[in-house]
């Protein structure tokens, strides 16, 4: 035990000496070594909605003062939090978002920055990872590992495509596409479960699996027969009334698709029903501790079976944004990883649903303000902008998360009699 | 004592050979169901089912012909040239056998090595790098330059190793993740001044110096490489390391279970990141035959898919040095084959992934094919296994 606890001291204590140091060095080198010559310009309008500020325009080296200065301060308060034990979290949450705003009004000096545009594009690439990380959370949270989330999001994205395509009807491919996400969860389960495969191994191979199908069956019907097969319809945007003309916040969240209004819903009823329900205590029960779940009279792998296909239908609806959601038409491989970044989301987010939503939007966000900066011109290489996201995932799981643990029966198939 | 070997052969063989054929037989059903004119007879079962052999039929003589033998070839130029297939199947083989021993060898010390595709890529740059900036002499070039990119790799792999064991981060996370930074890094590599072709806008580097390839074993018609030594003799060495020396048992210790190797006074972080750094020089060996071997210049698809193919490979192969050969030269066939048959029949490609998944998915699943074909239970095969995210 004091091991665990001098090993979660150790983490905290690298996670403040890291940050106080990225203060120091942003605050040095965009502030006084290479400061922007010209001014920032930062746009807060994005449709119609009310106006407070239009835009905000600094000098890029005051700005850069600003907002360095408010993530040493928070170091400070970090420092301080540390040294008389209390949470870290929030000052170090302060002191990177200040970090992050000094990049950007440095790195967009003489530029105009889109920041509710920003925010707004960071959501919506963080849907589909949303949607994984929740249906590997309730997989997971379970017992079982999913790394076949790319698998159901793509599975699910192909099937709503065709769907809709072949219905000319949103809705249709809406519905059909958490089936097609439940059809891999079957998959998942029935191996996992009932023939204890290695969950790591067998979501890897599911994945593939996915990957040939899609790939054969678009080259095969939906390239050549494209005007039946891929033609799938997309639903329009839903304006809240009142709600999307809230300044910055309207667009970002009250301005969007029905799927992403479903997400709202799930990642809500998720973070309810896991920690407020008969349901959630069982799943996190059998997840942590399937023997004595057992014992008060839970049957583990049915349990386990049903979570895991309702993690496929939740995927299915993320696997639906990609084609009835956004842009209509399937893609080969148009998922290009995301389920793989929603399971690093999962684990970055200590395998908590906000946790996993705040990681996710943080991906979604670090890869839009990669784009935003390529499309306005800024000269570093857009291929290191690119790798942004991953080397932040590498540096979470390597310790500024603190401590990071599974549910302790993650991974190890349920057999009665105590036979793993 | 014959009879008895021989029924030992025949256990041992049955449940790989009903994998197979389940795998086959299935893909067999998707080809023919999703063609067109298969379809257009649903009306009259006969010529349906027909039509529906015909069809697999054909895409499996074109992927046997693309791979194996082509007899058309040796009506056009010579009897040798009917065997062009099976030297492009080895060609495919031979650094996906080195890619595949790379994630075998990890899965013998217990870890999930997904992250070939990156150590590719950076055996790949290196090897590409001393290839055509150096001039040096004949044989000496070679090496130098698949020791650079392996030099590379083993740095990229082996930082997993460190970082595992620094800081428990799991390493699938931390290879997946590396996977894409490598993706990234060989695209902004290859647009350097120092990588960029001269004369050439597009993403390829410049051919890499004849000192520095690798000897073609069958003439100029024939794209078969000396990489495939270099690949059998990696498995050896592999097979060498793990069974005869102390490291190798100090890595199979720690796969086994780590907290006993622990206790019996194994340094887990120093064979954690040994194996990574081995895994890495492996896989960027592979890397490096590519470029030295059949490719020549450093191009941003240079890796393919033979790092995940890889994970296939090992998984097929049981994570044993001689599995992962045979797994690879038959990954390498359907690869080979599956482009005639794209060719020939128009059944895309891409079919053999799904192929490959089944197999691999039946072999992990021994409990699933006995329950299909209604066998009985037997102890011996355990599964392959990997550790879950606390292990």
């Amino acid at each position: 035990m004091s091991e665990i606890r001098s090993s979660v001291e150790k983490r905290r204590l690298r996670g403040v000496v890291v940050i106080t140091l990225l203060s120091s060095l942003s605050f040095l080198y965009f502030g006084f070594i290479s400061p922007g010559k010209n001014k920032t310009t930062f746009g807060f309008v994005l449709n119609n909605e009310w106006v407070l500020i239009k835009e905000w325009i600094i000098a890029s080296a005051t700005g850069v003062k600003i907002f360095s200065g408010i993530s040493l301060v928070a170091s400070v308060l970090a420092i301080l939090a540390y040294r008389k034990r209390r949470q870290i979290v929030f000052p170090v949450g302060v002191a990177t978002f200040g970090i992050l705003m000094s990049f950007i009004t440095w790195a967009a000096s003489g530029k105009f920055i889109p920041l509710t545009g920003l925010l707004q594009g960071a959501l919506l690439l963080a849907v589909p990872l949303i949607f994984g990380s929740m249906s590997g959370l309730i997989c997971e949270r379970s017992g079982v590992i999913n790394i076949a989330i790319e698998g159901q999001l793509l599975a699910s994205a192909f099937v709503s495509g065709v769907v809709a395509s072949l219905t000319h009807k949103t809705i249709w491919g809406l519905i059909a596409a958490p089936i097609a996400g439940a059809a891999i969860s079957f998959l998942l389960a029935t191996f996992a479960i009932k023939f204890s495969v290695d969950q790591v191994i067998l979501g890897f191979v599911l994945n593939v699996l996915v990957i040939g199908l899609t790939d054969f069956l678009y080259k095969k019907l939906l390239v050549p027969y494209q005007s039946t097969w891929n033609t799938a319809p997309t639903f329009g945007k839903i304006e809240l009334p009142v709600l999307s003309k809230i300044p910055v916040l309207g667009p970002i969240f009250f301005s969007q698709s029905i799927v992403v209004y479903i997400m709202f819903a799930i990642v809500a009823s998720i973070t309810f029903a896991l920690f407020k329900t008969k349901w959630g205590l069982r799943t996190r029960a059998i997840g942590e501790h399937p023997t004595a779940a057992d014992t008060v009279g839970i049957d583990v792998n049915k349990l386990r079976f049903k979570n895991v296909i309702i993690a496929g239908l939740i995927a299915g609806v993320g696997g639906a944004y990609y084609t009835v959601g956004s842009v209509g038409a399937f893609g080969k491989e148009m998922t290009a990883g995301a389920g793989f970044i929603a399971l690093a989301a999962l684990i970055f987010g200590k395998w908590s649903p906000i946790g996993a939503v705040f990681a996710a939007l943080l991906f979604g966000f670090a890869d839009n303000l990669q784009s935003t900066l390529t499309i306005i011109g800024v000269s570093i290489p857009s291929e290191f902008m690119l790798m942004v996201p991953y080397i932040a995932t590498i540096i979470a799981v390597t310790g500024l998360v603190g401590r990071v643990r599974a549910p302790a029966a993650d991974g190890v198939p349920y057999l009665r009699g105590g036979a793993h | 004592m014959m009879r008895n070997s021989l029924s030992k052969f025949g256990q041992a063989i049955k449940l790989p050979g009903l994998s197979f054929g389940l795998a086959f037989t299935l893909t067999g059903f998707i080809i023919a169901f999703s063609d067109s004119k298969v379809l257009s007879k649903i009306g009259s079962p006969l010529e349906f089912i027909k039509s529906a052999g015909a069809t697999a039929g054909n895409a499996y003589l074109a992927l046997f012909q693309g791979s194996i033998f082509d007899i058309n070839l040796t009506k056009s130029h010579n009897f040798f040239q009917g065997f062009y297939p099976l030297s492009e199947t080895i060609v495919i083989a031979t650094p996906l056998i080195l890619t595949g021993l790379s994630v075998a060898l990890a899965f013998k010390s217990g870890l999930f090595n997904i992250g070939a595709q990156g150590q590719f890529i950076f055996g790949a740059i290196g090897a590409s790098y001393v290839g055509f900036h150096f001039h040096l002499p004949l044989v000496i070039h070679v090496i130098a330059a698949a020791l650079a990119g392996m030099a590379l790799a083993s740095i990229w792999g082996g930082a997993v190793g460190l970082l595992k064991a620094k800081t428990g981060a799991h390493e699938v996370i931390l290879t997946i993740m590396m996977n894409y930074i490598a993706g990234y890094f060989i695209l902004w590599t290859l647009k350097t001044s120092q990588f960029l072709r001269p004369g050439r806008i597009d993403p390829i580097a410049p051919e890499v110096n004849q000192s520095a390839r690798l000897p073609l074993l069958a003439g100029a018609n024939l794209r078969i490489h000396a990489g495939i030594f270099i690949a059998l003799a990696a498995a050896l060495f592999v097979w060498w390391l793990l069974t005869k020396t102390t490291i190798g048992y100090k890595f199979r210790a720690v796969g086994a279970n780590g907290q006993a190797a622990k206790t019996a006074g194994i340094s887990v972080p120093f064979v954690l990141t040994a194996t990574m750094a081995i895994c890495g020089a492996l896989a960027g060996l592979g890397g490096a035959v590519q470029v030295l071997g059949s490719e020549h210049a450093l191009n941003a698809d240079i890796a393919g898919s033979f790092g995940f193919d890889a994970i296939t490979v090992a998984l097929l192969g049981r994570a044993q040095p001689l599995g992962t050969v045979f797994a690879a030269l038959l990954f390498g066939a359907l690869h080979a084959g599956g482009r005639t048959m794209q060719s020939n029949t128009g059944v895309p490609l891409d079919i053999v992934l799904v192929t490959q998944a089944l197999i691999v998915l039946f072999i992990a699943a021994p409990t699933f094919v006995r329950f299909i074909f209604r066998l009985k239970k037997l102890n011996s095969s355990a599964g392959l296994t990997s550790k879950g995210w606390n292990g």
